[in-house]
């Protein structure tokens, strides 16, 4: 049988997809539900005065109406930052309480106050209409660069602040800075996201009266992670009596890493009503309550010598957490930021220094990337600023700081385990043709156009785990990955797993890699994720960790059954164990051709006793059965980097900035499946062009977010972009049996310091900020013609 | 409430409906197709895309009470006798869809081009879809797939 992993399968999940037969949280209905509508405060910051359903509960088809009141009574929990960072002078961070329904205040626009519970969904609107709330409004902090001198959003959190943070050397910075021969300069924005995934974030409960179980299905990257916090901090009901299930899910990208405060009150209220419940957020809603990404001011400096040697770096950030801290917002800015701001580079002395703090405004948490796409650009985009005041070229002054040997240690933390940065950049310049773009340029410029060249050398950390340091780090949970592979009598195979697929086709690539191990046909092979009740426990999908963690666990579990699988084949086969081999789904007798299949030693294995070669197929001291589990944890993370090359045109005349040219060259380790792993890298793409060129979550002096739809927050869509072109280059991950390295995220975090070093390279190295608006851009051309015309 | 008779992937349906009741609500709420998704509510990202009358229109912003005697096809029409529609087969070969949630539109959307357009160049594929949003596939192999079909059918 040939490998499949490295094959470009075809999904099995496709053909409910393309068939309209996909399961989504909001195509389930279940007999008898209610329908929920959220009152949501229309403030950003504002003290509740007074709640009055009195007429609400009056209104047709009214169930129920809960509140904040309801929430405290019951002691109902509410929903906590999952890492807890300290600051530099050693003291603890500072969260708020983040109650499910508010009660006494409101901290941004779309925060929950309320909930109606109605017949129909016409009615709980209708409903919602008639609760009245009665606010004293404050005034919103809702400008990043001023919240630390504004009024405090939280009592007892002085500055707003929640922590002041540093990773580094401050004193071995200063010594570097002081041989430098150049400092170069940068501050820049990193423009608040909203991650939008196109299926808005829902959930449907069940409530069973005999069995007093809440089943509670939901948009979710991670269903046990959710019933761990529902139970534990919510206190919604104990994790027995809790399932939580995301079928399929339309989309994440961070934003359904957190439990939110609808899941909480839908299940809470479900067996408070004893009826079912079902909620489905509007899009609006989900732009202003879905956690938010990005929004970081950064000021950097890189110390240089002439000839364009780094010698040190200071990266100075300022980051929003939004109203609440929530599960992975603390981190995101600090351990998932700071470490990869050195980016690729040999770096003797670099500190990063972040001030996480809160603003009237969405939380922010996790969106692809997290904290790496803001790294990435600072770096990538002060390393070209040093090139252009140095006279040298973008490629020049990389290579010239790239390590060669690996493992390598970086400066701030990490021990990259394996890579090879100049054959991956020599790859993406010759695929881009980068020797070609002086001529292309001139072309341009003959049409009246302005031409760019961008460049970006990235590595990543991810695969979020090893759990010994990510809970050093300050993480409240271990981040391994379990798995549990099970024979059937009759041979077939179900997987599952406590990873999460939505989009990332988990059913292929893992039913490939567990074919791989166990010489089983792929269509035999079921994997099953995204219900408590089926598998054990999972840390769930996010930080590219579900092939790097979950899939190995899965190779060791399937390791587990071919293990057994020889000590049964040697009974039947009368036989040791190690003169056993397994090969092709096969137990085969060294030098002999006695052989047994997989399925026939499955068999075996759950009829003791029955087959007629020998009295019991099983050696002493096994038990029946072919089923094993694994939990992976693995040694560190892992280390996907690569080269990224695009060629933007500018019309002056316009400011459209038109994307002409993408190449990226990735390092992913083992490829089990390029067509997946090829759609991982588009899609990431489109979403940090999308940074760079098109999005941005803006809100207004008083807190309301003024993008909230689709016609003001603008969206990659299909003639925005050109196609791609991809290569890759490989060093396998040592860490992990396949060699294989994380490839979810590195898209986005390459393409928008690639996009934006290209737009400023077309103009003349003027900076400007995220994201390049033709707006902006057009402003900048005619600044450029104005000072052209100067200098002439 | 008003009484409509349509046909709904080829079955005759006569429901009586309130004045209000979108199409994506009548498909969706009513007759339990739950293949056409809604994305936006407000007929900016596609996802709702269905046939009518053998064209696609957006399906969250038609009320169903106009489409009295129309013929609607939707994602769970397309396919016939089991056996996937071109498109869809090109979606699949092509890796044109990840989560799937915007699949159905898109699709639907597409076929619709190919009715049009025979043999789409790349620009005509981007510039036909850019009412369908996909947040997962960057478009490369959505276009790549309209291609694939389009050479197929």
């Amino acid at each position: 049988m040939a490998s499949l992993v490295g094959s470009r399968v075809e999904r099995k999940e496709d053909k409910r997809f393309l068939t309209g037969k996909g399961r989504y949280t909001s195509d389930i209905n279940i007999a008898n539900q209610t329908y929920a509508i959220f009152i949501r405060s229309p403030h950003a910051r504002a003290k509740i005065k007074k709640i009055d359903t009195s007429k609400a509960l009056k209104s047709s088809g009214v169930v129920e109406i809960l509140t904040g009141e309801h929430i405290a009574q019951d002691k109902i929990g509410g929903l906590i930052a999952g890492w807890a960072i300290r600051s530099e002078d050693g003291s603890e961070m500072k969260c708020p309480a983040n109650p499910p329904l508010a009660k006494d205040s409101v901290n941004f626009v779309g925060d929950p106050v309320a909930v109606v519970f109605a017949e129909t969904l016409d009615e709980a609107r209708a409903a919602a209409d008639l609760v009245k709330v009665d606010y004293k409004v404050l005034k919103a902090v809702s400008n990043l660069s001023e919240a630390m001198n504004s009024e405090a959003i939280h009592d007892g959190i002085e500055k707003n602040l929640c922590y002041d943070w540093l990773l580094g050397d401050r004193q071995k910075v200063k010594e570097a800075f002081e041989k430098a021969d150049k400092i170069i300069k940068l501050d820049i924005n990193n423009n608040r996201l909203i991650p939008n995934a196109m299926e808005p974030r829902a959930c449907v409960i069940d409530y069973n009266t005999a069995s007093e179980e809440i089943t509670c299905y939901t948009t979710s990257q991670n269903p046990h992670l959710s019933r761990l916090i529902m139970s534990a901090f919510g206190g919604v009901a104990p994790e027995n009596k809790l399932r939580v299930v995301a079928p399929d899910v339309g989309g994440g990208f961070g934003s359904k890493i957190n439990l939110y405060n609808e899941e909480i009150v839908c299940s809470w209220a479900s067996k408070k009503i004893e009826r079912p419940i079902k909620w489905v957020a509007e899009r609006t809603e989900s732009f202003l309550t879905d956690t938010h990404g990005r929004d970081h001011i950064t000021h950097a400096e890189l110390a240089v010598t002439n000839d364009g040697k780094f010698l040190g770096f200071k990266n100075e950030t300022i980051a929003n957490l939004g109203a609440y801290a929530r599960v992975f917002g603390t981190v995101t800015p600090t351990y998932l930021f700071g470490p990869c701001a050195t980016g690729v580079y040999i770096m003797p002395a670099a500190y990063s220094n972040v001030k996480a703090v809160y603003t009237n405004t969405a939380p922010v948490d996790a969106y692809r990337g997290a904290g790496r796409p803001e790294a990435t650009y600072t770096i990538e985009r002060i390393v070209d600023k040093a090139a252009m005041e140095l006279g040298m070229d973008p490629i020049e002054i990389r290579m010239k700081n790239f390590p060669t040997e690996f493992p390598f240690k970086q400066t701030l933390v990490h021990q990259i385990d394996s890579g090879d940065y100049v054959a991956g950049l020599n790859k993406a310049k010759e695929m881009a043709d980068y020797d070609g773009f002086a001529a292309r340029k001139k072309e341009s410029e003959s049409k009246g156009k302005l031409r760019g060249i961008g460049v970006t050398s990235y590595f990543e950390a991810c695969g979020i785990a090893p759990s010994p340091v990510v809970m050093m780090l300050g993480c409240g949970v271990g981040l391994w990955e379990s798995a549990e592979v099970r024979f059937n009598p009759t041979g077939q195979v179900t997987v599952y797993t406590g990873s999460h697929s939505h989009g990332q086709s988990h059913q292929t690539t893992f039913a490939q890699i567990a074919a791989d191990e166990l010489g089983v046909p792929m269509e035999n092979i079921d994997v099953v994720h995204g219900d408590t009740d089926k598998g054990t426990f999972g840390m769930g999908t996010y930080g590219s960790r579900s092939l790097t963690v979950g899939g190995i666990a899965i190779v060791n579990a399937c390791k587990k059954i071919v293990n057994k699988g020889k000590r049964i084949a040697a009974k039947m086969l009368e036989a040791s164990p190690d003169e056993v081999d397994f090969k092709n789904g096969e137990f085969v007798v060294a030098k002999s051709n006695k052989k047994k299949t997989i399925g026939e030693v499955a068999f075996a294995s759950y009829l003791p006793g029955v087959r007629d070669e020998v009295k019991s197929p099983l050696p002493e001291g096994d038990e029946p059965g072919l089923i094993e589990s694994s939990f992976f944890d693995p040694a560190n993370f892992s280390f996907p980097a690569g080269s990224h090359i695009c060629e933007v045109e500018i019309d002056p005349e316009t400011g459209h900035v038109k994307l002409d040219k993408y190449t990226a060259v990735d390092d992913f380790g083992t490829i089990v499946n390029p067509l997946i792993v090829e759609g991982q890298v588009h899609g990431g793409l489109a979403q940090g062009i999308g940074q760079a060129l098109y999005e941005n979550a803006q809100y207004d002096d008083s807190g309301q977010l003024i993008t909230a739809s689709y016609m003001d927050y603008t969206m990659p869509r299909a003639d925005d972009l050109p196609n791609f072109n991809l290569g890759f280059t490989c060093t396998k991950a040592t860490t992990n049996p396949l060699g294989v390295k994380g490839c979810g995220e590195a898209g986005t975090i390459a393409s928008t310091p690639t996009v934006m070093n290209a737009v400023i390279n077309a103009l003349g190295g003027k900076e400007i900020s995220l994201p390049a608006t033709a707006e902006k851009v057009w402003k900048a051309c005619k600044e450029m013609k104005k000072s052209n015309a100067k200098a002439a | 409430m008003k009484k409509i008779a349509i046909e709904v992937n080829g079955k005759k349906v006569s429901k009586e409906i309130q004045d209000h009741t979108t199409l994506s609500g009548l498909l969706r709420d009513i007759l339990n197709l739950t293949g056409t998704h809604i994305g936006c509510d407000t007929s900016q990202c596609g996802a709702c895309v269905v046939h009518v009358d053998g064209k696609s229109i957006k399906s969250c912003t038609a009320l169903a009470a106009d489409l009295d005697g129309s013929k609607v096809t939707t994602i769970e029409g397309l396919a016939s006798n089991g056996k996937l529609h071109p498109m869809q087969e090109a979606f699949k070969k092509m890796h044109g869809l990840q989560c799937g949630f915007c699949t159905p539109g898109m699709v639907m959307s597409a076929v619709d081009l190919l009715k049009n357009k025979k043999n789409p160049s790349d620009q005509e594929i981007r510039d036909w879809l850019e009412g369908n949003i996909c947040r997962c596939t960057g478009y490369h192999n959505i276009v790549a797939a309209v291609k694939e079909a389009a050479s197929k059918m």
